[in-house]
């Protein structure tokens, strides 16, 4: 009968305040994850969004390889025009 | 007397029942935690999907323009340094831009242990553009392989030197001054009151009244 009542002491005092310190902290940490999460989740749509302008890229591959055709052009006139060094 | 009624057997059923319950209270918070978590996990994962999504052709189609911006710099370095000569060349360059002479031009390795000639103190960037433009620029008409031709200690006597004369000291007929007087082509009539006495002023104004 003394055993029992000492076991059920530990029960109380030492089982049970283990077992809810290690389930707040579980808890605690959950919870800590989150906020965080949804700052990536916000980081990672912003990115996505400024990734939009990505097509124009193509806009800018056309010009540039127009300008350097024209750059091309124009320097064959150059070439031409304008007497070499030696 | 209530502690005597209490056997251990209740207590232990009562610690247990606790333990339960704090069990249930604590992993419920946590399951509810965790399915927030994977729900934002889940439109992260999307974010990411689009970003590579969008940023997949990004790598050829920059490959493309830089590769296409090389051969740009690669043909006009070398229609530089054809018409102008590695070594003004790179004074040019580093003229326009300074500094630049140290990284050099790409196709002409030698470019980099050039001393640059400081031509932008020996020309002003507006004629050292008009001179690499051909033959109708007037600093053109002297041998780019003389000495230099402004001096920078020499004043403006030696900028005015690089035209020729011709073209701004001494035309050969610039448009005569206009002719006044009673021989001039052009006559206007005289105004009536050149000449008239002085119009005189009220009285009572003259005297402050």
């Amino acid at each position: 009968m003394t055993l029992w009542w000492i076991g059920d002491a530990v029960l109380l005092v030492v089982v049970l305040p283990v077992v809810v310190y290690l389930l707040h902290g579980v808890l605690g940490a959950a919870r800590s994850i989150v906020p965080s999460v949804r700052r990536i989740a916000a980081t990672a749509a912003a990115g996505s969004k400024d990734l939009d302008a990505t097509a124009l890229l193509l806009t800018t591959q056309s010009q540039v390889e127009q300008t350097v055709a024209g750059v091309a052009n124009y320097g064959g006139s150059l070439d031409v025009i304008i007497d070499d060094a030696e | 007397m209530v502690v005597l009624a209490i056997g251990p057997g209740t207590v232990t059923v009562v610690a247990l029942l606790l333990i339960v319950l704090a069990l249930v209270y604590y992993l419920l918070s946590t399951i509810l935690a965790l399915s927030t978590i994977t729900k934002g996990l889940d439109e992260v994962i999307a974010s990411v999907t689009e970003i590579i999504e969008k940023s997949a052709p990004v790598n050829d189609v920059v490959d493309d323009i830089n590769s296409q911006l090389d051969a740009g710099v690669g043909l006009l370095e070398g229609l530089l340094v054809k018409k102008a000569g590695l070594v003004d060349a790179v004074g040019l360059v580093d003229g326009l831009y300074p500094g630049a002479a140290a990284a050099g031009f790409r196709n002409f390795p030698k470019s980099t242990s050039i001393e640059a000639p400081r031509i932008s103190e020996v020309y002003t960037k507006g004629t050292l553009t008009l001179a690499r433009l051909g033959r109708e620029a007037p600093i053109a008409a002297a041998n780019p392989a003389g000495p230099v031709l402004r001096n920078v200690e020499g004043g403006s006597l030696a900028a005015r030197l690089l035209y020729p004369s011709v073209r701004h000291a001494a035309p050969p007929e610039l448009p005569r001054s206009p002719v006044i007087g009673t021989d001039a082509p052009v006559q206007y009539e005289q105004r009536d009151d050149i000449g008239a006495p002085r119009k005189r002023l009220p009285a009572s104004r003259v005297d402050g009244g």
